[in-house]
């Protein structure tokens, strides 16, 4: 193309190479399966949380639907209705905190720029865009927000732990009990506290942002141990993906009746 | 036990150039220099390559094989396969010299933008006391040899040329970030690194990281901290309102920002 730039690698000053990259190694594959795996996720739960229905099947709720504040299913509902009048689906009201959360992470920023926006799409492998401000500008500049929705993480892990408190009934709501669903929604506890305490937010919050560890003992301790934790922030982000969409879906089966919760006890 | 090493060296300067084929006799166990330096010796004396130390420690031999950013001298041939052709070109981020060499002037300038360490004043007795723990972070950074190789890689300058005035790079963020950690340091960059090093143009996605050869962990332990930091000042509702009611911000202390009219 005679009107191509000739920018970056190809600029005037660099070593003439026409290649946008040399590299022979399957470099495309990480983000390809990045963008099939989170693209399947995102149509999954599109649907699932417009659906508004099916996301309770007694003692279990949804985590797509927890807490459940609009005019829920009954049941389904254990801090109250106060958005009762909300027309759509229960899950949008809560929504925005996980996915803004996720969206914001640091580790699914690098994950997304990388397969959907392919900036770069690999190490040195030329980028297609022509220009690039990186997070400096709106609407990317609002990353920064990623702390806020930690909090909110906070309150929501908390939440989805006293579901797992609830799962310990049975369908009459009776103590005492346990079931597949409640293994899996245990699980799936365990991982969502374990990326939302890996966080880099977490990390700078719990003693990251100090200047003199000397001086703050119990919070250089705790810095230790999210540092420990936040070395592998990426693989608590996939699992505790594949938990959720796997409690979800688990519970959706088993509220359309199309299969039978396995019970313990 | 010897064997025939087929390699693809870029020879040219910025008036072009392409990639030659060579076949060059090398023996297991060397390393991606040694046959550049046998071909050298042999075959074409005015190749031009870069080193110094061929230890992994002085940082002059940076260059790209097979596409990736690496240091010559650490990268060995039994890493491939005998058959396989090793295609080395020079830094493709740089201005390029001659063959294997470019001119990575763009870093020293980068350097020279930041102010250097600011020490409080000695204690009584005439020395400077930090603890172990506090200066801790900042020796992981320490133990860059800059070869430049995550300037070269991170695409933020290698494929946008216009960001190179605006970008100090992960190596100077590494920088900024042990600054910034240091106990006894009395200036805040923080305000700097955002505007005039551009660390909001860094979106994490961590080549830095995947190239350094000294396994610094670039993203994790600097530039996403020194982002934390950033907020902290900039984006943090509490501090803001914290200093509209005139609670003393714990985070600046002892240090000022001589840029901050306050
Ligand atoms: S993480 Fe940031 S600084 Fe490092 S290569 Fe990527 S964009 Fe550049
Ligand atoms: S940080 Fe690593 S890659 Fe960058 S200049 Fe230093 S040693 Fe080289
Ligand atoms: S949740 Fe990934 S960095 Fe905070
Ligand atoms: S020659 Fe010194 S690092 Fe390779």
């Amino acid at each position: 193309m005679a009107t191509e730039e000739r920018t970056g690698v190809r600029g005037a000053t660099r070593a003439e190479i026409e290649a946008r990259t040399l590299r022979e190694d399957r470099w495309w594959l990480s983000p390809l399966v990045t963008f099939v795996v989170f693209g399947a996720f995102v149509i999954y739960a599109t649907v699932r949380a417009f659906m508004g229905r099916d996301y309770y099947a007694s003692p279990y709720l949804s985590p797509f639907y927890s807490p459940c504040l609009g005019d829920c299913v009954e049941g389904a509902s254990d801090f109250g209705q106060p958005f009762k009048a909300w027309p759509l689906s229960a899950a949008l009201i809560i929504l925005i905190f996980p996915l803004g959360f996720r969206m914001t992470c640091y580790y699914y920023r690098k994950a997304y720029y990388r397969a959907f926006w392919l900036s770069p799409p690999a190490c040195a492998v030329a980028e297609p865009h022509s220009a690039y401000s990186g997070e400096t500008r709106f609407p990317l500049i609002l990353q920064n927000l990623h702390r806020w929705f930690w909090y909110a993480a906070l309150v929501i892990a908390c939440v989805l732990t006293f579901d797992v408190v609830l799962a310990f009934r049975n369908a009459e709501h009776e103590w005492g009990h346990m079931g597949l669903g409640t293994v899996l929604m245990l699980v799936n506890v365990v991982y969502i506290w374990l990326y939302t305490l890996s966080c880099h937010s977490c990390r700078h919050a719990v003693g990251g942002r100090l200047r003199h560890f000397s001086k703050h003992p119990v919070r250089y301790r705790l810095w230790t141990w999210v540092s420990g934790l936040n070395a592998n922030h990426a693989r608590y982000a996939w699992i505790s993906l594949f938990s959720v969409a796997l409690v979800d879906l688990y519970i959706w089966l088993l509220a359309m009746g199309v299969i039978e919760d396995v019970r313990f006890f | 036990m010897g064997y025939d090493l087929k390699m693809r060296i870029w020879r040219g300067d910025q008036s072009g150039g392409d990639l030659q084929d060579y076949t060059v006799e090398v023996s297991e166990g060397e390393v991606v220099l040694d046959a550049i330096h046998r071909l050298q010796a042999t075959q074409s004396g005015d190749l031009a390559v870069r080193w110094n130390c061929k230890a992994g420690k002085c940082g002059s031999c940076s260059a790209e094989i097979n596409g990736r950013p690496r240091l010559l001298c650490m990268t060995r041939l039994s890493d491939f396969d005998q058959t396989e052709t090793i295609t080395v070109t020079p830094m493709r981020a740089f201005p390029v010299i001659r063959d294997l060499v470019t001119d990575v002037s763009f870093n020293y300038e980068k350097a020279r933008e930041l102010p250097s360490f600011q020490p409080q004043p000695r204690d009584a007795d005439g020395k400077r006391r930090m603890m172990q723990v506090d200066v801790e972070r900042g020796q992981e950074f320490r133990k860059c040899i800059e070869c430049f190789l995550c300037q070269d890689t991170c695409h933020v300058v290698r494929d946008h040329e216009d960001n190179k005035p605006a970008f100090a790079g992960p190596r100077f963020f590494l920088r900024y970030a042990e600054l910034d950690m240091h106990p006894l340091d009395t200036h805040d960059r923080r305000a700097l690194a955002q505007d005039a090093a551009g660390l909001g143009m860094c979106n994490i996605t961590k080549c830095c990281t995947e190239v350094c050869p000294e396994g610094i962990r670039i993203t994790d332990n600097a530039i996403i901290p020194m982002k934390e930091r950033v907020v902290d000042r900039k984006f943090d509702p509490l501090v803001w309102l914290g200093s509209k009611i005139g609670v003393r911000n714990r985070d600046n202390d002892g240090r000022t920002d001589p840029r901050d009219p306050d």
